[in-house]
C-alpha cells in the first residue's frame, strides 16, 4: 500500500488557532476554513454538548494508559470535567456502592453455597446453554478454525479462559495458558508484552487486571487499533459487572471461572466484536445521528425532556445503532464508549421487542464502580424505534415505565408520531444529494459534538466484503493519522480500485472516498464543497441543541 | 417514587370502565438458564412460540383478565436465569403473590437448581404469603427425559407446592398454570371473589390444604 502524504501549507491550521474557543456560541463560519476552531465546526453543538469531550481513540491507545494495573474506577476522558461531575451525582452514587457491596456479598455466599451443595453448574452446562442460545461451536482443530479474520481471546490472569469468539473455550484452555505464560515471562522481567508481528499475522495484548485479552488477526489494522478493539470488549465485561466486582471476585478467589458469570452473555460480544467490524462508529469514537428534520428532532427532545423523573439521568431515543435523540440530566455527560456498548446491548437481542425490560448495567467509562438501571424498550412492536431510559434507582421501575408511557403521549399531542415514522423509512441519504460527480462515500465527525455523519454505502462497495474493505481502508487512514509516533493531518492515498483523502483537524475529521479516476487536485478542490454541503445540511444530520432536564 | 404501592396485598384500582375491581396480581418467572421461562411469558401473554434469545435482567409484562366479577393485572416478571443477576432477583420477586419455579425436564441440573431457587425464595416469603408452583417445562421433549413426572411431585409435596408439567411450545397446560394462581392465592380467597377458572382442575393440588 503507497499512501501519498501531503502536508500542504494551506492545509495547515495556525497553532494559534487550535486552542478551542471559550464558549461554544462563538460565530459559525459561513463557509468552513481550515481554521475552524472546535466548537464552531459544521455539526458543533450550539448549546453546549451530550458527551464526555473526547479524544476517545489517542486516551483509549495511549501507551501510558496500558500497563496501569491499578486503575482508578473514575478514570474519565475530561478529567476536570468528570471530577465535578462525580462530585455532584456524588449522592447518588453513595447509595448505588452501597447497593453494589450488597451485590458482591450475595455473590461470595452465592459461591461458597453453591459449593456446598455440589450443584456447580459444571462447564458442559454452560456449553449446552450457549448451545441452546443458538452459537455453534467449532472445532477448533479444523483449518476452518485457523482461517478466521480475527481471533479474540479474553483470559483471567490465572491462565482461565474466560471467552473465546470462535470455538469453545476449555478446548483452547492450553492456548490460553502459552499466552498467559508469554505475558508472565516478560512481567517477570518487568516488562510488557504489546504485541507479535509474524507471518501476516498481529497478535495484540492487552492487559488489564485481572484480564488479559489477546486479538490474533489477519485484518489489515493496525496495533493500535486491534488493541482499542480488545480494550471496546473490556468494557463491555465491566459493563456486565463493574470494575469493583470484577477485582472483587478474583481478589477472593484467584482462579475463579468467570464464565458462570458471563453465561449467557457471550452472544452480546460476539455481536460487539461483529458490529465493529463494519460500523465506524467504534472507529470514529463518536455516534452517528438518525437524519431528519430538525423541528421533529426537536419535538421529540422535548417530549423526552417533559417526560423526565427524579431518578432518570439519560433518556436515550435510538433507531437500529442511530441515535434520535438524547436529553441527560444536567451536568451529566455520557462517553460515547458507553453510548456504544449500549447500542450494541439493545442490537445484540430480540429480547427488547417483547415487553419492558429493566437490567442492571455499568456504564463504565461513567463509574465502572457502579450499576445504573436501564429501561429498554420498543415504542411499537414493528417499529425500531427504541426507548432507553437510564435510571440511578432500581426500585423505580414504575416511575420510568410511567415516563414512557407519558413521552408516547406528549408525542402523539404533539403530532410528531407520524413525522417521525416517516423519518424512519430514509434512515440514510444517498452521496448523490451532495453533488459531486466523482465523489463515492465520505465519513465526517464534528469533535466537539462526538457525532458523525455518513451516507450510505452504494455501489461499488455492494456485498458485505467490499463493505467492509472500504471500512478497512478507513481504518487504515485513520491510523496513518493518529499514528502516535508519526500524526498526520492530510493524507491522499492512491489505491488500485479508489482513491481516498483524509483530513484531521483540532476541531473536524473528515475521510473521503473518490472514484480511481479523479486526480489528487480535482479531490482537494471539492472538499471544499462537501464542507460546505455538511454545513448547510448540519441542522439535519446533527443534533446541535442537545437538551437538559 | 413508585407511584404504586409494591408488597402490598394486592393493589385496588377503580377501573371506571365496568365498575368492576381490577386486581393487580403480580406473578415472577424463576429458575435456570434455558428452561423456557421467558417462553412461557411469551406463550401466555401473546399466545405463540419463538426461540428467545437469554433475557437480559428482567422483562415486564402486563396482561389483564376479565372475569364476571373482576378483572385481574397479571404483573409478569420474567427475570434471567443467568447467574450474575441472581443476587438482584429479590428486587423483582418483592411484593410477588405467586412464583413459577421453572425446571427443564429434559435437563437434571436445572431441576436440582430449583431447589435451590426455592431455598431463596424461602428467605424472602412466608409460607402462606405466596403460591409456589414448580413447573415441569419442555413436555415436548418427553424422550429426552430426565426428570420423572413423579420426581417432581414428589418433591413439591415435601415442599408444599403445587406442581404442574407444561410446554410451552406445544402449548400444553401453560393458561391453565397461570390461571390457578389467582385460585390458590390465599388472600384471594380472603377476598371472596369466586373464580373458577377452566380446565384448573388438571393442576395436581399437593397438600395445600
Amino acid at each position: 500500500m503507497a499512501a501519498d502524504v501531503h502536508k500542504k501549507k494551506g492545509w495547515e491550521v495556525p497553532n494559534g488557532s487550535l486552542v478551542p474557543a471559550d464558549g461554544q456560541h462563538t460565530e459559525r463560519s459561513e463557509s468552513p476554513t481550515p481554521g475552524l476552531a472546535q466548537g464552531t465546526e459544521p455539526g458543533a453543538g450550539q448549546e453546549g454538548t451530550m458527551f464526555v469531550h473526547a479524544r476517545s481513540y489517542e486516551d483509549l491507545t495511549s501507551p501510558e494508559d496500558a500497563g496501569v494495573t491499578s486503575r482508578i474506577p473514575e478514570e474519565g476522558q475530561g478529567d476536570e470535567v468528570d471530577q465535578t461531575n462525580m462530585e455532584q451525582i456524588s449522592k447518588d452514587f453513595s447509595e448505588l456502592s452501597t447497593q453494589l457491596t450488597g451485590m458482591a456479598l450475595d455473590l461470595e455466599e452465592e459461591m461458597r453455597q453453591s459449593k456446598e451443595d455440589k450443584l456447580d453448574l459444571s462447564p458442559q452446562t454452560c456449553r449446552r446453554d450457549s448451545v441452546l442460545s443458538g452459537k455453534e461451536e467449532e472445532d477448533v482443530t479444523m483449518d476452518a478454525w485457523r482461517m478466521h479474520q480475527k481471533h479474540v481471546f479474553v483470559l483471567s490472569e490465572a491462565g482461565k479462559p474466560v471467552y473465546s469468539r470462535y470455538g469453545s473455550e476449555e478446548a483452547l484452555s492450553s492456548t490460553m495458558g502459552v499466552m498467559m505464560a508469554l505475558v508472565s515471562f516478560l512481567e517477570a522481567e518487568k516488562n510488557a508484552i504489546r504485541s507479535i508481528h509474524a507471518d501476516g499475522y498481529k497478535v495484540v495484548f492487552v492487559r488489564r487486571s485481572p484480564l488479559v485479552l489477546v486479538a490474533v488477526a489477519r485484518t489489515q489494522q493496525s496495533e493500535q487499533e486491534i488493541a482499542h478493539e480488545l480494550l471496546y470488549i473490556y468494557y463491555q465485561i465491566l459493563s456486565l459487572l463493574t470494575w469493583t466486582q470484577l477485582n472483587h471476585i478474583f481478589q477472593q478467589k484467584q482462579n475463579y471461572d468467570l464464565r458462570r458469570l458471563l453465561a449467557g452473555s457471550e452472544r452480546i460480544t460476539d455481536n460487539l466484536l461483529d458490529l465493529m467490524a463494519r460500523d465506524p462508529s467504534f472507529l470514529m469514537g463518536a455516534v452517528r445521528c438518525l437524519p431528519m428534520a430538525a423541528g421533529v428532532r426537536d419535538a421529540v427532545s422535548a417530549s423526552l425532556q417533559q417526560a423526565r423523573a427524579k431518578s432518570l439521568v439519560f433518556s436515550i431515543l435510538l433507531s437500529r445503532n442511530q441515535l434520535v435523540s438524547l436529553v441527560r440530566k444536567k451536568d451529566q455527560f455520557l462517553h460515547p464508549i458507553d453510548l456504544h456498548l449500549l447500542f450494541n446491548l439493545i442490537s445484540s437481542s430480540s429480547s427488547f421487542r417483547e415487553g419492558e425490560a429493566w437490567t442492571p448495567i455499568c456504564l463504565p467509562k461513567f463509574n465502572s464502580s457502579g450499576f445504573f438501571h436501564a429501561h429498554i424498550s420498543y415504542l411499537e412492536q414493528e417499529t425500531d424505534l427504541c426507548l432507553l431510559l437510564v435510571s440511578t434507582d432500581r426500585e423505580d421501575f414504575f416511575t420510568v415505565s410511567d415516563c414512557k408511557r407519558r413521552f408516547q403521549e406528549r408525542l402523539r399531542k404533539r403530532g410528531v408520531y407520524h413525522v417521525l415514522q416517516e423519518a424512519l423509512r430514509t434512515p440514510f441519504y444517498s452521496i448523490s444529494q451532495v453533488g459531486i460527480p466523482d465523489l463515492r462515500h465520505f465519513i465526517y465527525k464534528s469533535k466537539s459534538s462526538g457525532l458523525f455523519t455518513s451516507p450510505e454505502i452504494e455501489a461499488p462497495y455492494v456485498s458485505e466484503e467490499e463493505k467492509e474493505r472500504l471500512l478497512g481502508l478507513y481504518q487504515y487512514l485513520h491510523s496513518r493519522a493518529h499514528n502516535s509516533s508519526h500524526p498526520l493531518k492530510n493524507i491522499y492515498f492512491t489505491g488500485p480500485n479508489e482513491n481516498l483523502l483524509a483530513w484531521v483537524t483540532s476541531a473536524f475529521e473528515l475521510y473521503v472516498c473518490y472514484s480511481p479516476l479523479g486526480t489528487k487536485a480535482g479531490a482537494i478542490s471539492t472538499v471544499n464543497k462537501l464542507m460546505k454541503w455538511i454545513r448547510k445540511e448540519e441542522d439535519r444530520l446533527f443534533i446541535l441543541t442537545p437538551q437538559t432536564y | 417514587m413508585a407511584q404504586r404501592k409494591m408488597g402490598k396485598e394486592m393493589t385496588v384500582t377503580s377501573d371506571g370502565y365496568h365498575s368492576k375491581p381490577t386486581y393487580v396480581y403480580k406473578v415472577v418467572l424463576l429458575g435456570s438458564m434455558a428452561v423456557g421461562k421467558s417462553s412461557l411469558a411469551f406463550r401466555y401473554a401473546k399466545n405463540s412460540f419463538r426461540e428467545t434469545m437469554p433475557t437480559v435482567g428482567c422483562s415486564f409484562f402486563k396482561q389483564m383478565i376479565h372475569l364476571e366479577t373482576a378483572n385481574i393485572m397479571f404483573e409478569i416478571w420474567d427475570t434471567a436465569g443467568q447467574e450474575k443477576y441472581h443476587s438482584i432477583c429479590h428486587l423483582y420477586y418483592r411484593g410477588a403473590r405467586a412464583a413459577l419455579l421453572v425446571y427443564d425436564i429434559s435437563r437434571k441440573e436445572t431441576f436440582n437448581r430449583a431447589k435451590l431457587w426455592l431455598r431463596e425464595l424461602e428467605k424472602d416469603f412466608l409460607h402462606d404469603e405466596i403460591v409456589i408452583i414448580l413447573v415441569g417445562n419442555k413436555t415436548d421433549l418427553a424422550t429426552e427425559r430426565e426428570v420423572t413426572s413423579e420426581e417432581g411431585k414428589e418433591f413439591a409435596r415435601s415442599k408444599g407446592l403445587l406442581h404442574a408439567e407444561t410446554s410451552a411450545k406445544s402449548n400444553h397446560q401453560v393458561t391453565d398454570v397461570f390461571m390457578t394462581m389467582p385460585v390458590q392465592s390465599q388472600s384471594w380467597k380472603k377476598s371472596r371473589v369466586d373464580l373458577r377458572a377452566p380446565n384448573s382442575n388438571q393442576i395436581k393440588k399437593c397438600c395445600k390444604s
